[in-house]
């Protein structure tokens, strides 16, 4: 059997190496003064998926990635490490998505893709860490999701069943859950596998259409009429048959008033189970606390 | 994120910046008449150069994010002999892992067979990173060079079945020295016998010193004619692990590589097939090889030099007595200065010999489908004489600086070096081999020294000479031609007191001269088409070179046949 996995990447500014200039006046991220790299747990999500390509042959991975034009260049980075396909959300439409819009509209993308058995990505990406992204799509996709996965134990293709371990306070736990499904891999899964000397030969000059110099685009279109792998495709809002009110500054409810450092002064934490009780409880404690709302 | 190939843009310009380098991509890329049958295949001279330069940069990557931070824990734990075989220290595994999964092997073999079809050079930059990062390491890594022997002198069965697998990464070891064979080959006892009844040879014996001797396909020197004694009863063999039949009885406990397993042998009817002609075993293949490999440690000693160099610089600027960093100290400067340029001078020499050879060799792999024209066939000549000049000068030379280099390295330290804590205690012992292995330093010596005397070098440099600088370097070139005059006035100095004996004794010397007289004349060449690089390190090696020529010359013209009296014996 084989599988089709998508694999969703994100292109971020490197908050790992900030200098002074790493923040606006306004609270927001410089995204000029920091260089753009792979979301670090997108990584370890494409290692998950690599792993299962090695183990069930044939299969198929298709990254799909949501940004500014640049951002083919994570689908490029999956192409050398041994994806398949890669998607390149972007359009002016989309810009100023928080995690609702980002996650309607990649969770849009995906349906476009289609067929998938098995959805992989980041738990969260370290621009915003929010963590938010994956769930919301496995929601919008009536998906079963595993979160802080670690490991995909063993993937069994009869039975359409996967066993994950995951991470758990204090511990790890090993779930069983349907196909298809959304997996948010966590930073201490395996690191992925590097670069490949003969993929990164075949796909260095595969490129987006927005990526394309005007006057180059001759040259691009006798290059991808021989060898057609070199085109990643690129999708609009239209593309994906995205509704105009849920994406982008118009889909997107959240607005950041400020920006505060924070220093945590709570000793004690709650735990609380996955119960909507609990759930509902939590919601109901923050909205009264003027937290949420 | 750290990248050895990025951080180190002397690489990158050893890498591309020659003019031979197109020939020697011309020749190997075929006129780039495979472009259609492969998709990773160049479509031009400058496509081919951004292959090489993004593959060096994923491997720098490894090297700087797997390979090296693994090194401590390689040297620490080695490896282990476990019921007869070997089992690697856990980390190694890892950078095996990683470099595998790269597609870093088979690197120099053809894509017709899944290799990356690179010149010698380009797998050179790759070699000596990686070797930057874990010396050990780097001899399982680039043993993938003995594919060149078994590729060069196999049949075309034996390619299509051993090549492949080479690409897809499994490892290889040369099975030559023996207890009673070390420099000596030709003493190898190693028996073969060939079975009329199962049609195939079988291996009995010994093999000791063997680098990464539970490889997955052996290259053998044994004895395949009975009776004989010397290396023309010699043939090369080759030895498929699947086969079974080797064991590995100990493991050595070596001063330094520990993350390389050196190991005895024993042949217990290991079955076998001969690789090429009978009898052309050590003559001709085994040289082949060794030249091979020679360069590799070449790569290796250029590697050691350069992490040496890192680690020094890196603590003299972070390290403060008397309240400032130490790297402020005269002391301290010179030292550094000295580490630099005698690297960035023994790496110009390194990659001018891969260039050599790679014009050479792709130009003996395009007479394997066709006939020669008269041009290519003196071309072919010319560069085979030059790269066996340079061979054993740059194996040599840099083997001794990386011993230099990795000593300062320690002094630079001060105390500190000297505890185990610090990478240059690891590079220094590392580095102790690199004189030793494939050939001695002394061994380099004697197959340099007909290229001494007949005149390889001294053309070589004259070809040198000749080439025009950048005005700001006219008076280093001045200085390097008063040394080229020296080192040529005592060759004839030598060689008129028509005594093979006092050659011998004055042939360090000479060798030495010319390794210094040729590095020279390549900074200068390097200093002049990028300042910004090499401009003082040309200026700081022409210091150091003058002196060591100066030197070596009083030492040489103080001799003559009477005084060897007083070195005989001791």
């Amino acid at each position: 059997m084989s599988l089709k996995i998508v694999v969703l990447a994100k292109q971020v500014p490197d908050t790992r190496n900030v200098g002074p200039d790493a923040m606006t006046e306004q609270g927001t991220i410089n995204r000029a003064a920091l260089p753009a790299v792979f979301n670090p747990e997108d990584l370890n999500a494409l290692e998950q998926a690599l792993r299962l390509k090695d183990q069930f042959p044939g299969s198929t991975i298709s990254v799909v990635t949501m940004g500014l034009p640049k951002s083919a260049e994570v689908v490029r980075e999956s192409l050398y490490r041994g994806a398949d396909e890669g998607f390149v959300v972007t359009d002016r439409t989309l810009g100023g998505a928080d995690t609702l819009a980002t996650s309607y509209t990649l969770a849009q993308a995906i349906k476009k893709v289609g067929n998938y058995d098995i959805i992989l990505c980041g738990r969260q990406a370290i621009d915003g860490d929010t963590a938010q992204v994956g769930p919301q799509i496995a929601q919008k996709l009536g998906l079963t999701q595993v979160t802080y996965a670690e490991e995909i134990l063993s993937l069994d293709e009869k039975a359409r069943k996967v066993v994950i371990r995951r991470l758990i306070d204090g511990g790890v736990e090993t779930v069983e859950a349907p196909l298809p499904l959304v997996v948010t891999v966590n930073g201490s899964a395996a690191p992925c596998r590097p670069r490949n000397a003969k993929r990164v030969m075949k796909y260095k000059n595969a490129t987006a259409v927005a990526e394309r110099a005007p006057e180059a685009a001759e040259k691009y279109a006798a290059l991808i009429a021989e060898k057609p792998y070199l085109n990643i495709a690129q999708w609009g809002a239209a593309d994906i048959e995205a509704d105009p009110a849920q994406i982008g500054k118009a889909g997107s409810p959240t607005n950041v008033k400020a920006v505060k450092n924070i220093v945590f002064k709570a000793k004690e934490s709650r735990t609380l189970t996955a119960s909507d009780e609990d759930v509902e409880g939590l919601i109901k404690e923050l909205l009264e606390g003027k937290i949420i709302g | 994120m750290a990248n050895f190939y990025t951080d180190h843009p002397e690489i990158k310009f050893n890498l591309e910046s020659s003019p031979l380098m197109n020939r020697i991509v011309e020749l190997r890329e075929n006129g780039f008449a495979n472009e259609e049958k492969s998709d990773y295949a160049p479509a031009d001279y400058a496509d081919a150069i951004d292959n090489y330069n993004k593959v060096c940069e994923l491997a720098g990557d490894i090297v700087s994010n797997v390979i090296a931070p693994n090194a401590e824990a390689v040297d620490a734990e080695g490896p282990h002999c476990e019921n007869g075989r070997v089992r690697y220290a856990s980390k190694t595994y890892e950078n095996l892992e990683a470099t595998v999964k790269a597609g870093l092997c088979g690197v120099t073999m053809p894509r017709r067979f899944g290799g990356l079809n690179f010149p010698v050079t380009a797998y050179t930059a790759i070699n000596e990173m990686i070797a930057a990062g874990d010396a050990g390491f780097e001899n399982i890594w680039s043993l993938q060079d003995c594919i060149e022997t078994l590729y060069e002198f196999g049949d075309e069965d034996q390619r299509s079945r051993f090549v492949p697998r080479i690409c897809a990464g499994e490892t290889m070891s040369m099975d030559l020295t023996e207890p009673d064979a070390g420099s000596d080959l030709q003493r190898v006892m190693l028996k073969a016998t060939y079975s009329e009844a199962d049609k195939c040879w079988y291996l009995n014996g010994v093999k000791r010193f063997i680098t990464n001797g539970d490889s997955d396909i052996h290259l053998v020197l044994a004895r395949s004619e009975e009776g004989t004694k010397d290396g023309r009863g010699l043939s090369m063999f080759i030895y498929d692990k699947r086969d079974g039949g080797v064991d590995v009885r100990r493991i050595e406990n070596k001063m330094g590589i520990h993350g390389s397993p050196t190991c005895e042998l024993v042949y217990k009817n290991a079955k076998a097939e001969l690789c090429g002609r009978r009898k052309f075993g050590l003559i001709k293949y085994v040289m082949a090889l060794m030249n091979g490999a020679r360069l590799g440690i070449a790569a290796q000693a250029v590697g050691i030099s350069q992490a040496s160099y890192d680690e020094a610089l890196a603590y003299a600027k972070d390290r403060k007595q008397f309240n400032q960093a130490i790297i402020n100290f005269p002391g301290v400067y010179e030292m550094l200065s000295n580490m630099k340029a005698r690297l960035d001078a023994g790496r110009a020499l390194l990659y001018q010999t891969a260039r050599y050879v790679d014009i050479y060799k792709s130009l003996e792999d395009i007479e394997r489908t066709r006939k020669l024209t008269d041009e290519e066939k003196a071309e072919l000549k010319l560069y085979n004489k030059l790269a066996s000049a340079g061979t054993p000068l740059t194996k040599g030379m840099n083997a001794e600086y990386s011993n230099i280099n990795s000593y300062d390295s320690i002094q630079v330290h001060g105390g500190s070096g000297y505890m185990l804590e610090y990478a240059c205690q690891r590079l220094y012992r590392d580095a102790r081999i690199t004189s030793i292995y494939e050939g001695t330093t002394q061994l380099q010596v004697v197959a340099a020294l007909p290229h001494i005397t007949t005149g390889t070098y001294t053309s070589m440099l004259d070809e040198l000479e000749a080439a025009a600088v950048a005005p700001e370097f006219e008076s280093l070139k001045a200085r390097a031609k008063a040394m080229d005059d020296k080192f040529k006035a005592a060759i004839d100095y030598v060689k008129a007191a028509e005594n093979n004996e006092f050659l011998d004794l004055c042939s360090r010397r000479l060798y030495e001269m010319a390794g210094n007289c040729v590095m020279a004349q390549l900074l200068i060449r390097d200093a002049s088409a990028n300042a910004e690089l090499f401009g003082k390190s040309a200026k700081v090696y022409l210091n150091l070179a003058e002196a060591e020529v100066a030197k070596h010359y009083n030492f040489v013209k103080s001799l003559d046949v009477e005084a060897m009296e007083s070195y005989r014996k001791a």
